[in-house]
């Protein structure tokens, strides 16, 4: 009894100062959390400041001089559409990105549903190449697909880069839409078979419209990829009229043509598309990445 | 323009068309065989796009890469290993230095970071608005995240006013000489390294928050209530719970360094010491023209990229196995 007693008040006696050590590891807990938001959004808002900034007033100070000082242009966007051939390039980018997302999807679906609801010699072999292939280093491709692509004149146009964008792609999308297509029950299957469906109608009419949420974290992550690429691009559309966006920003970084002021606007213009697609679409992309990478 | 809007609709037709043309005809062609030969054959017509699209762009490439790396400029003559002597001679050592540093690095810092932010971010209420601060920069093109921090690493000579963000912090609270981030050889590689972790800490810490979120609560309670302090908790329930996300993380990140080219291209392009494998195989493929000596290189990519690609396998097989 009186140990309970005792007991009792020793517990009074911490509480306050406990109270006050989780307050303070509470406050440090939010600053430590909101430093680390701040530090990784300044180079962003610093980007977008610097867009709006004049090139004279950039040259004497830096770009938080613009919340001194507000003073907003556009010339910098008008220069970097029409003068430096960034409107061209968001056009390339999207001939680039959209036929390369579509057929990442339609290819590796084809594949997962043949790997994931049929049964033949091989399978887990194929599989298991598929799980290789995925981290290859992508310049293993360049010099034998450039001796190709020359060989069968197709360089200079997209179609090298579609074809090598969904290659690189096709085995982690297989991957991802593997676990998916098996956890599919098979009653649901078998239920259409014996109405006499056929393959192909069981694969476009129950398989891909249970799959609308796998399928575009796909896409949303192949969208990422095909539309912030820089290496095959450069190689394969070179820095002239067919330039995506990375391309072009990138060689009017290395040039400087234009100024560091357009330059930062064709920056921002490069990254809006899949700044909205991110922050709008962020479950699918999180699926995404979360099934394509947590192994065990 | 108009070539470019006529290329757009023929890629959007002829890529489905492609994916198709196998699939359809061959499934009315084996409908006449019985049940048994169909279901033999018909995986093979389902499998044949994405084996013929990764038979086209990663085995032909695999087995041609290698037959390249022992040819000369052109492709014509055998020259045995001379290529290979190349890629381990003088004129590369330094260049494969700098990758080993991104290697240990690179992986290391990002796993750190985003191992802190994904324990603390787990314990605050609004974890989905501080993981897309995070997860912002993933978004962008390495081209762009450069370009940022080509900014903010400007270089002013002292005196001068500091335009740049991060000189501007470091000159104004120390009182310190200006830092030539890219071009002083005893930060550049650093300051190179930083900007991918910038840009890879929002992927890394959705995998770890995850991993953070499945580990039993029972299993911290537990160990609280035998008296482990905070610290104890994270070496003996956390780290331990987390340790195969953590690898995921490490091996992910470790192949990216590997490969690494946009950030370099566009900051230095390889000046100032900061040369990488892949730039130097991009100049010795466009400027230098030799397939040979870029082909080598790339089996040599292949190859340090191989103990990832068997433990992937491994991995996988073994969970196939459960």
């Amino acid at each position: 009894m009186s140990a309970i007693e005792s007991r009792r008040a020793t517990l009074v006696s911490v509480r306050p100062t406990s109270k006050l050590a989780s307050r303070l590891k509470r406050i440090a807990l939010h600053g430590a959390v909101l430093l680390l938001c701040v530090v990784w959004f300044t180079p962003v808002l610093s980007l977008f400041v610097t867009t709006f900034r004049s090139e004279s007033d950039s040259s004497q100070t830096g770009w938080w001089h613009a919340f001194v000082e507000w003073r907003p242009v556009l010339s910098n966007y008008v220069e970097a559409m029409y003068l430096t051939g960034v409107g061209r390039s968001v056009v390339n980018s999207i001939v680039l990105t959209v036929p390369t997302v579509l057929g990442t999807v339609l290819f590796s679906a084809i594949g997962a549903f043949a790997l994931a609801r049929m049964r033949f010699r091989g399978r887990i072999a194929l599989f298991l190449a598929m799980v290789g292939f995925q981290v290859l280093p992508p310049q293993l491709v360049l010099v034998p697909m450039l001796k190709f692509f020359l060989a069968v004149g197709l360089t200079g146009t997209f179609i090298p880069v579609w074809v090598i964008e969904m290659g690189l792609t096709v085995p982690f999308g297989i991957f991802l839409l593997y676990g998916f297509f098996s956890s599919i029950p098979s009653d649901l299957v078998e239920a259409a078979r014996i109405d006499g469906a056929s393959e192909p109608r069981i694969f476009f009419q129950i398989i891909l419209p249970l799959s609308g949420a796998v399928l575009a974290s796909l896409a949303i992550l192949q969208f990422m990829i095909a539309w912030n690429h820089l290496l095959i691009p450069l190689i394969f559309l070179g820095s002239g009229s067919l330039s995506p966006l990375t391309v072009q920003v990138a060689s009017l970084a290395q040039t400087n043509a234009g100024g560091l002021n357009t330059l930062t606007a064709a920056t921002f213009i490069s990254v809006i598309v899949p700044l909205v697609l991110i922050v709008s679409l962020q479950k699918y992309f999180v699926r995404g990445v979360l099934g394509g990478a947590v192994k065990g | 323009m108009s070539s470019q809007i006529l290329q757009l609709i023929l890629g959007l037709l002829s890529l489905p068309a492609v994916a198709l043309v196998i699939i359809l005809p061959g499934e009315l062609a084996i409908r006449r065989f019985p049940q048994k030969t169909q279901s033999s054959i018909r995986p093979w017509i389902w499998l044949s796009p994405v084996l013929a699209l990764v038979g086209l762009v990663i085995a032909y490439p695999l087995v041609a890469s290698i037959v390249y790396s022992f040819r000369d400029a052109t492709g014509s003559n055998w020259v045995g290993f001379r290529n290979f002597v190349w890629a381990f001679g003088t004129a590369m050592r330094p260049v494969l230095f700098n990758n080993v540093l991104w290697i240990v690095v690179f992986p290391l810092l990002t796993a750190v970071l985003a191992l802190t932010a994904a324990i603390m971010l787990d314990r605050v209420k609004y974890e989905r608005v501080a993981r897309t601060f995070l997860i912002l920069p993933t978004a962008m093109s390495f081209v762009a995240g450069a370009v940022i921090w080509k900014m903010m690493y400007t270089y002013e000579p002292p005196m001068q006013p500091q335009t740049g963000t991060l000189n501007a912090i470091w000159t104004a609270v120390t009182g310190n000489m200006p830092i030539a981030w890219l071009i002083d050889r005893n930060v550049n590689n650093y300051a190179l390294i930083f900007v991918a972790v910038w840009m890879s800490i929002g992927v890394a810490t959705l995998i770890l928050s995850a991993g953070v979120k499945n580990i039993p609560r029972e299993l911290v309670e537990a160990a609280k209530i035998d008296g482990a302090g905070e610290w104890a908790v994270f070496r003996f329930v956390t780290l331990p719970s987390l340790w195969p996300t953590i690898l995921v993380v490490l091996t992910t990140q470790a192949i990216f360094s590997l490969k690494v080219f946009d950030i370099v291209y566009v900051m230095t392009n390889g000046s100032f010491g900061t040369d990488v494998i892949a730039n130097k195989m991009y100049s010795e493929l466009f400027v230098k023209q030799n397939l040979g000596t870029a082909s080598a290189i790339a089996i040599l990519l292949l190859i340090l990229a191989s103990p990832v690609i068997f433990m992937n396998i491994k991995q996988i097989r073994s969970e196939g196995g459960e």
